[in-house]
């Protein structure tokens, strides 16, 4: 059977994979970010998942103001990373995992969660930046990844409450998959940030360190109360994408150990943060 | 759990400084936002930058939604139903970083922004709730 063996959350802030892509990483500027991934990598290296089920979101690249999927999952064999404007990040191509995609988008439609199926995209900086971070630059990425795209642009976003909520659904999706997987989900995004208006520059440290400290604790009925005005008014306009955290916690179950965190201000614009988190049964 | 769409939407006004791209901006900005998605492209870009005024009198904007662009007057655009991943194609055809780019909109100088950035930046104090005052 397959199984969630941990969840990731991370900040997918684009400069953080400009800088790798530059080679900026060892600057004194970008170092202290790129410190706190270092554990992490040597982890992941050692649990080789199979396949990472990626939540993030896309920014105005793979979606316009066309169609606005609140929760969309990719069912593709591959996905390109995007041209954003200055051309692709030169990162390999992402390979999916259709079978086990598939089966999950099936189960959360009988679950009751209306998904949208994407057999087609390009996948920007929201996934590939997470990537880098967790993987480094190989020339071939280590895992299989199912994207699954959140809208957290245009309001009003899924609740907190219905992210874990899709979380467990995943979670329930998952362990029905006959064939014998080591799953992770990743939950992007965040954390304070807002990126646009006189406000902008906002950043919170001691609201981002209760989310993580709530994050790393068990139960999380805390976290699921969270309204989108107190994202708002606490974290910025941009803070929102920590409700891609929720669906990587609810995927988890009640309990958890945490085995990794990280935070730093900042990059860029953007309060990164940062966790790795194991199930607890 | 219920929700009051009307008490939902109107929070979103309380928070100094920010405009929260709701349905109504984005329907008032959805033009503007697909026009500036289209400098995706490197082919639009020339021609963008080619003649901009040319380039933007091909979609059906608002004659102050197209003089907002070409201003780079962001927070105009804001008002006027432009996204900010949507606005960054014009920013990012321009070479600027989302740092540099956002920094306009504070009325600081590039540099002060940056300054404020780096010592951690702005704190929530006082910009949470208008009404609330804190």
């Amino acid at each position: 059977m397959a199984r969630i063996t941990a969840g990731v959350a991370t900040s997918h802030v684009p400069a953080i994979g400009a800088a790798m892509d530059l080679v900026k990483t060892a600057e004194p500027y970008w170092q202290p970010v790129f410190a706190g991934y270092d554990w992490s990598r040597r982890w992941i290296a050692q649990e080789k998942p199979d396949v990472v089920i990626l939540v993030y979101n896309d920014h105005a690249s793979a979606f316009d103001m066309k169609i606005i999927p609140t929760f969309a999952i990719g069912c593709g064999e591959r996905y390109k990373p995007a041209d954003e404007g200055w051309g692709p990040r030169p990162v390999p191509d992402v390979e999916g995992h259709a079978d086990l995609a598939w089966h999950i988008a099936q189960s959360l439609i009988l679950d009751e969660f209306d998904m949208t199926i994407i057999n087609e995209m390009d996948v920007d900086h929201g996934l590939t930046v997470p990537m880098s971070l967790m993987f480094g630059q190989p020339e071939q990425w280590p895992s299989k990844v199912i994207p699954l795209a959140v809208n957290v642009v245009t309001y009003p976003p899924p609740s907190g409450n219905r992210c874990w909520l899709l979380g467990e659904a995943i979670a329930r999706a998952v362990e029905s998959f006959p064939e014998d997987l080591n799953v992770q989900v990743w939950g992007t995004g965040g954390m304070s940030h807002q990126l646009q208006g006189p406000r902008a520059g906002l950043i919170n440290k001691e609201w981002d360190n209760r989310f993580l400290n709530l994050m790393s604790d068990d139960d999380g009925e805390a976290l699921r109360a969270i309204s989108h005005i107190e994202y708002l008014r606490e974290t910025g306009s941009e803070g929102i994408e920590m409700v891609m955290w929720l669906i990587m916690r609810g995927a988890l179950g009640k309990k958890v150990r945490p085995l990794h965190r990280h935070y730093h201000v900042l990059a860029s614009n953007t309060a990164v943060g940062h966790l790795v988190l194991e199930p607890v049964s | 759990m219920s929700i009051d769409i009307h008490e939902y939407l109107a929070e979103f006004d309380d928070i100094p400084g920010t405009r929260v791209y709701t349905a109504k901006r984005a329907r008032q900005g959805y033009w503007m936002n697909q026009f500036a998605m289209s400098l995706m492209k490197a082919e639009n870009r020339e021609r963008w930058k080619a003649d901009e005024r040319a380039y933007i009198d091909e979609w059906p904007m608002s004659e102050a939604q197209k003089q907002a662009i070409l201003d780079r007057d962001y927070n105009r655009c804001l008002d006027l139903g432009g996204n900010i991943y949507f606005l960054a194609k014009v920013f990012s055809t321009d070479g600027l970083s989302f740092l540099q780019a956002v920094g306009t909109m504070t009325g600081m100088t590039p540099e002060d922004y940056q300054a404020m950035m780096i010592a951690g930046g702005r704190s929530p104090q006082g910009v949470r709730s208008i009404r609330e005052k804190r």
